[in-house]
């Protein structure tokens, strides 16, 4: 079925609806954009991504070469050395499998390659718990990637395929962060779009005739290239912001919901976002004035933003660090957070009632500091 | 291969093995921490004549695999050589099997000093029974893993020991991995005289010291396992052993028992060569 999304005026946002789990829609999404190599390791909840582009290479609809490593540190190595080389690659991971190939995440970050990966969100042991939180991706704030986080199927798939053009634009690798089950497992409708991702373009490759001493040791080089890509991943955003406008959905670099003239902003992440705002709407019908932030992208952040919104916040988070979340300690870096709600760890849901009750809560002023919820 | 100046000790083995590289056709070589990341010179400076990726050791042959499967897509002609030492083989050995399990498109050499040299003489899987490290300072007491013969149960489609003693055969063995599709592992022994304790002058003769007194081995396997000559006329007229290790700092504390039992593991690894050499044939 050829369905148009919204009129345009351009092909942009037409595409076939399919029924697809998160998984499955970042695996259509990779398969437009047409990465010649892809190596990852099995873990739950991203194993379904790279079978089922395992089964499209299989069947001819993607020309790539899969390779089976034996961990996600090499996962990350492989690709590594394939951008390295010129091609565009993908790799996917989770939880445990994130944390094993930090140091790659690193060097590829540090060598200034474009990379695309996908990261079902999960809880890190110990104890074992294979379920949602986002203390994974979180992982990845300091290595000097961009770090979106989609609300659901559909924008899992198209901040993939953001992705790709995002990251070859500016050499820093992207990666898409979406609960585990919630969004990895659970089936929605999803446009798959009828879009061309640009020819691969990145600064340089390493090739036989080149002469390049990549990633020798330095001394300051090091610190001004450090420097660099900081001020390079801040600069990210007009990007981000150009290439989201070309989405139907007009993708802006975080989400604000009904924050106009609100006394009380809740800021948060991913899948949960949804039921927030319908607690949002409920609150807003008996008159509490308040309002949410989505927050699409972790890295860059949005600090000057956040801090000139009007209202008293509330930060809540899926992954605690010391003595808060840390998103919690993101937005305080900037301006007071009220209360910093650290819910659901592991795999714990919350639902509109539980939204509804803790937002409730707070604009009566019998919640504040940093609370584990439940 | 190598430019003077560059940053090896007085009498490296690794700058020797260095200079055959110019034996491999279109090599880029990808270089974990070691002692071959100094040589290879601090940025902007670069000692050696061919493009080098410096990689975290265990990720060593898994980017060799994927910039090797780059240049297969791009069409571009090259040898990815994945150059290491007995530490990133240590700590890269999930990712060096799995390479050879895979047949990774790759050169594998390991420039072996059978210690940590470069964080300062820490014992290695690589160190032999008896030797004086840091991390032993009463001399090792588990033996040495061989690393050759492991590769050689990968079924990789050619594997070799050589040693910066005889370098005519040394580029003869990279001359012949170049010319190879596939999984290509060749096992380097090198005497490094800060880390063994000789003097910086005797590089080569301790290194043909060890073939002559069967202490290291040299064979090639490319479907058929050979000891090769040099290696079989020592076993003919061999060298003592206990000269061998006496030349070295390293085994100066060692009694006549260690001695003893390093004659033992050496005669036996001797046999078990010349019974693969009668299987793998
Ligand atoms: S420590 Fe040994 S192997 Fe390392 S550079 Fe010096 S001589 Fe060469």
């Amino acid at each position: 079925m050829q369905q148009s999304v919204r009129d345009r005026g351009n092909k942009d946002g037409e595409g076939e609806v399919k029924l697809l789990t998160g998984n499955y829609a970042v695996a259509e999404a990779v398969k437009i954009a047409k990465p010649e190599i892809i190596a990852a390791y099995p873990i739950t909840p991203q194993t379904p991504v790279v079978e089922k582009l395992s089964e499209m290479i299989e069947r001819g609809e993607l020309n790539a070469k899969m390779i089976n490593v034996e961990s996600e540190h090499s996962a990350m190595a492989v690709v590594f050395g394939a951008i390295a080389g010129g091609s565009r690659a993908f790799t996917a991971t989770s939880s445990h499998g994130l944390a094993y190939m930090y140091e790659m995440c690193w060097w590829v970050a540090g060598s200034r390659l474009p990379l695309v990966m996908a990261v079902p969100t999960r809880s890190i042991g110990a104890p074992w718990n294979i379920h949602a939180d986002h203390s994974d991706v979180m992982l990845l704030r300091d290595a000097g990637w961009i770090i979106a986080m989609a609300e659901n199927a559909q924008e899992a798939f198209d901040l993939t395929l953001q992705g790709f053009m995002v990251s070859e634009e500016v050499n820093i690798p992207y990666a898409i962060g979406y609960d585990a089950f919630q969004v990895s497992h659970a089936v929605e409708p999803v446009v798959v779009r009828d879009v061309e991702i640009p020819e691969r373009r990145q600064a340089y490759s390493v090739t036989p005739d080149t002469v390049i001493g990549l990633n020798a040791v330095t001394t300051t080089a090091r610190h001004y290239a450090r420097k660099d890509l900081m001020v390079d991943l801040e600069n990210s955003r007009k990007v981000i912001e150009r290439v989201g406008r070309e989405y139907p959905e007009e993708y802006g670099f975080y989400e604000e919901y009904r924050t106009d003239g609100a006394d009380y902003v809740v800021v948060l992440t991913g899948a949960w976002a949804g039921d927030a705002k319908e607690a949002v709407d409920q609150l807003r019908s008996e008159g509490v004035r308040v309002g949410l932030v989505k927050l699409r992208y972790i890295r860059p952040f949005p600090y000057e933003d956040l801090r000139k919104m009007d209202g008293e916040f509330m930060v809540i988070d899926r992954a605690s660090s010391g003595n808060r979340g840390i998103l919690g300690i993101e937005v305080s870096s900037v301006r007071d957070v009220a209360a910093n709600v650290i819910a659901g760890l592991g795999g714990i849901e919350l639902t509109q009632d539980d939204f509804y009750g803790l937002i409730k809560r707070f604009a009566e002023g019998r919640l504040s500091g940093v609370v584990w919820y439940p | 291969m190598i430019l003077p100046g560059n940053a090896a000790c007085h009498g490296c083995p690794i700058s020797l093995a260095f200079r055959a590289v110019e034996e491999i056709e279109n090599p880029v070589l990808v270089i974990p921490a070691g002692c071959s990341t100094v040589i290879a010179g601090m940025h902007p400076n670069h000692a050696l004549r061919c493009p080098v990726v410096h990689v975290p050791f265990a990720s060593t042959t898994a980017v060799a695999c994927g910039l090797s499967e780059s240049y297969r897509r791009r069409g571009i002609r090259g040898n990815v050589v994945a150059w290491m030492g007995d530490g990133a083989a240590d700590i890269g050995f999930s990712t060096l099997s799995a390479s050879a399990a895979r047949n990774d498109d790759i050169m594998v050499v390991v420039v072996d000093n059978e210690a940590y040299m470069n964080t300062g003489t820490q014992s290695s899987l690589s160190t032999p029974a008896g030797a004086y490290t840091t991390t032993t300072p009463a001399g090792k007491d588990t033996g040495r893993r061989d690393l050759a013969l492991l590769m050689l149960m990968h079924h990789a489609p050619y594997v070799a020991t050589a040693s910066v003693g005889y370098i005519r055969d040394l580029r003869r063995k990279f001359r012949r991995a170049s010319g190879i599709e596939g999984f290509r592992f060749i096992h380097v022994h090198s005497p490094c005289p800060p880390g063994w304790r000789f003097d910086s002058s005797l590089t080569v003769d301790v290194a043909r010291m060890a073939v002559e007194s069967l202490a290291w081995v040299l064979w090639e396997y490319d479907g058929v396992l050979r000891i090769s000559d040099i290696s079989r006329r020592s076993s003919v007229s061999r060298r003592s052993l206990r000269e061998y290790l006496l030349v070295q700092g390293r085994f100066s504390g060692v009694d006549d028992a260690m001695i003893e039992r390093l004659e033992r593991e050496v005669l036996e690894n001797w046999k078990l060569l010349q019974s693969l050499e009668t299987v793998l044939r």
